[in-house]
């Protein structure tokens, strides 16, 4: 038997036939859809007459465009053209909802781990770029566009060209106050946004294998910004803990069975990668976005770079613009920039163990007067949860406002936005120009860096208040 | 879906890297607008000054590049978002064909269901093209799929390559569900199998 990576061994069992030039058509064992492409796809296909083939490997959830104000009616031409068309067609063919508000509602790659449809070894896709995020189950997720929705929809397959293999191994141990989210912005910063194009990510080594299942989910989330469709991580005991018991997750006789296809799924000790990478995780400080892409990254004690001093010119022009856009100066540090708004949430860092970091960062501190400062739980089960362990009153105590799940101020479209000119620390995973609202500032970090940034009302270093 | 088969079209000069898919379909827009208006909003940033009128220097405007269906830009065009609306939006807006150095990976994926030709050229041919393109005299580009070559306003020829079933998918204007609904037995069966062998995936 030749050795084979995860990726190769979930990717060659899903095969149903090769079509050449190295696409292949591959089963589907989970179809996640939600308000914006899912409603759509459903739509489209009833109007060609072409029914759901698998319902019930079918999970829809309007995660995108619902409110998430505590006092929301959810109604109103959004809900008109997203929401309730998607209850509706879900409804009538049979595909499993998860109503606003309900237990199961959430962002999509929150609620597909903790529910325990997303497994090991599975092959998930859905309507949304950061699905690579279930790779940290070590499923084989990707996100997909509106037509490939429909397809999926209605043949139970997809289509897609083998990417090659990419594995990058994390060693040493992290600083105080680095998080996942952290590592995963500096290999972007250090490699760029296109280091991923065409691989499959295998994350590995030893401080990967350290971390929870939550974050090796923060990992794997923001693969897709280095150009990566596909983030994964092998399983191993902390998976299996993590998934024993989930709702939908095997039980008894079907538990053993997964338990040993399972073991079988990580790469052979002689796999070969295309390519592999590695990062000394000892040399990562905390991290921060200063521009307009997720690779224009510094760590908070260094400097914005000089545009001038880019070779390349299509840098030049870039790192100019998103310094002007973002109203930042080359060469200066980041720390000590106002901020006015903060966002706690997504489905990169709004998971219970982010709310719980970000929470011990507060100490009984207020949120600067001058910010705006919200946490959004990542679904209802991890408001719930957090709410069971008093999170929220250490939130609501600070200054922050404590909201309703859904994807909120990550994109902006359930309404709430960035106002223009208005700069915001933000867990999400895009920085985008105009990502959180026309002319609004994105700078990216972890949940800790931006709690504090929270407190002090600017950009700050979250370890001084660590040691402090 | 319309095959694509040969166009002879003028080609509009868009010389940026990186452009993604916010940039050629603001959110909001993507929300509210319906498939067949989504033209109406593609590139509205660059295509539309503060006060809603027209952005005489974007390309697209000016007067010898308004009826363009080809598209020259930089490196890894339609990167960012899965959001097919950016290629729906394009196609709205009468653009069959896209030249650059790479584009995003599902930006790309998502030209072929709709009949658009992505092309992939090295960064000099494509700099090349454009300032063809951008000299604007020269007469139209030629594109033939089946010859898999471009013909530019000088004259010259040069070849590209697309993976042989998403030429004949493109030729002969089938998406990817006519194509795969023809081999349902092999999915049914492979279906089969797994329900067999990994019972705890059906649920
Ligand atoms: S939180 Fe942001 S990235 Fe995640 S699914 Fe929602 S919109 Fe997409």
């Amino acid at each position: 038997m030749s050795a084979n990576t995860l990726f190769d061994k979930v990717w060659d069992s899903h095969t149903i036939s090769s079509l050449g030039d190295g696409f292949s058509l591959l089963q589907v064992d989970r179809n996640f859809i939600h308000d914006l492409s899912g409603a759509r796809a459903l739509q489209a296909l009833a109007e060609q007459g072409r029914a759901v083939m698998h319902p019930d490997l079918t999970f829809a959830c309007p995660d995108h465009t619902t409110s998430t104000a505590l006092d929301a009616s959810h109604s109103g031409e959004r809900y008109a053209k997203c929401v309730d068309p998607l209850r509706d067609l879900a409804h009538k063919q049979g595909v499993r909802f998860f109503e606003i508000g309900a237990h199961g509602f959430g962002i999509i790659h929150v609620i597909g781990p903790e529910l325990g449809l997303t497994l090991p070894g599975s092959l998930i896709v859905c309507g949304d770029s950061h699905t690579s995020t279930h790779g940290g189950l070590g499923a084989l997720a990707w996100g997909i566009g509106a037509s490939e929705v429909a397809h999926v929809l209605a043949t139970g397959a997809i289509i897609q060209q083998k990417p090659k293999r990419l594995r990058v191994r994390f060693d040493g141990q992290l600083q105080t106050g680095v998080t996942a989210k952290d590592l995963i912005l500096y290999l972007i910063g250090r490699d760029g946004v296109a280091a991923g194009n065409g691989y499959a990510v295998e994350y590995a080594g030893p401080v990967v294998r350290s971390f929870s299942i939550e974050q090796r989910m923060t990992l794997c989330n923001l693969s897709i910004e280095m150009g990566a469709k596909i983030g994964m991580v092998a399983p191993d005991a902390t998976t299996y803990a993590y998934l024993a018991g989930r709702e939908y997750a095997p039980k008894d006789a079907n538990w053993d069975a997964a338990l040993a296809h399972w073991q079988s799924l990580p790469s052979d000790a002689a796999a070969t990668f295309d390519l592999e990478r590695s990062v000394d995780a000892c040399q990562i400080r905390p991290q921060v976005t200063w521009g307009t892409s997720p690779e224009q990254v510094i760590a908070i004690d260094g400097h914005i770079p000089d545009p001038s001093a880019q070779p390349d010119p299509e840098k030049r022009r870039a790192y100019a613009a998103a310094l002007d856009y973002m109203g930042l100066t080359a060469g200066a540090g980041l720390q000590g920039t106002k901020i006015d708004q903060v966002f706690i949430g997504s489905c990169t860092n709004g998971r219970l163990s982010d709310l719980r970091e970000a929470a011990g960062v507060l100490q009984g501190q207020k949120v600067a007067a001058h910010v705006r400062a919200w946490v959004v739980p990542g679904s209802v089960d991890v408001k719930r949860a957090a709410e069971a362990e008093g999170l929220d009153r250490l939130f609501t105590e600070a200054g922050f406002e404590w909201r309703n799940p859904g994807c909120s101020l990550c994109v902006g479209a359930n309404g709430e936005v960035v106002a223009a000119g208005k700069r915001c620390m933000s867990t999400s995973n895009r920085n985008f120009v105009g990502r959180q609202g026309t002319d609004s500032r994105t700078h990216l970090a972890s949940p800790i860096m931006a709690a504090a940034a929270a407190i002090r009302g600017e950009i700050t270093d979250v370890r001084a208040m660590m040691e402090a | 879906m319309q095959p694509f088969t040969k166009l002879s079209a003028v080609a509009a000069p868009l010389m940026r890297a990186n452009i993604d898919t916010d940039l050629i379909i603001p959110m909001g827009r993507y929300l509210m607008a319906e498939r067949a208006d989504m033209h109406r909003f593609a590139f509205e940033v660059l295509r539309y000054l503060p006060d809603g009128s027209e952005n005489p220097q974007f390309v697209l405007n000016k007067p010898a590049f308004r009826d363009a269906q080809i598209l020259i830009s930089g490196a890894n065009f339609g990167c960012g978002s899965s959001r097919e609306s950016a290629v729906w939006a394009l196609h709205g807006l009468g653009i069959r064909c896209i030249i650059t150095p790479g584009f995003g990976n599902i930006f790309y994926n998502n030209c072929f269901q709709s009949g658009l030709l992505p092309i992939v050229l090295d960064e000099a041919t494509v700099e090349h093209l454009a300032k063809l393109a951008a000299s604007g005299n020269g007469g139209p580009f030629e594109i033939d799929l089946e010859q898999q070559k471009i013909t530019a306003p000088d004259g010259q020829s040069h070849a590209f390559a697309v993976q042989p079933q998403r030429r004949t998918q493109l030729l002969q204007g089938l998406d990817d569900i006519g194509v795969t609904l023809r081999k349902s037995a092999d999915i049914k069966n492979h279906r089969a199998a797994d329900e067999k062998a990994r019972p705890w995936i059906y649920i």
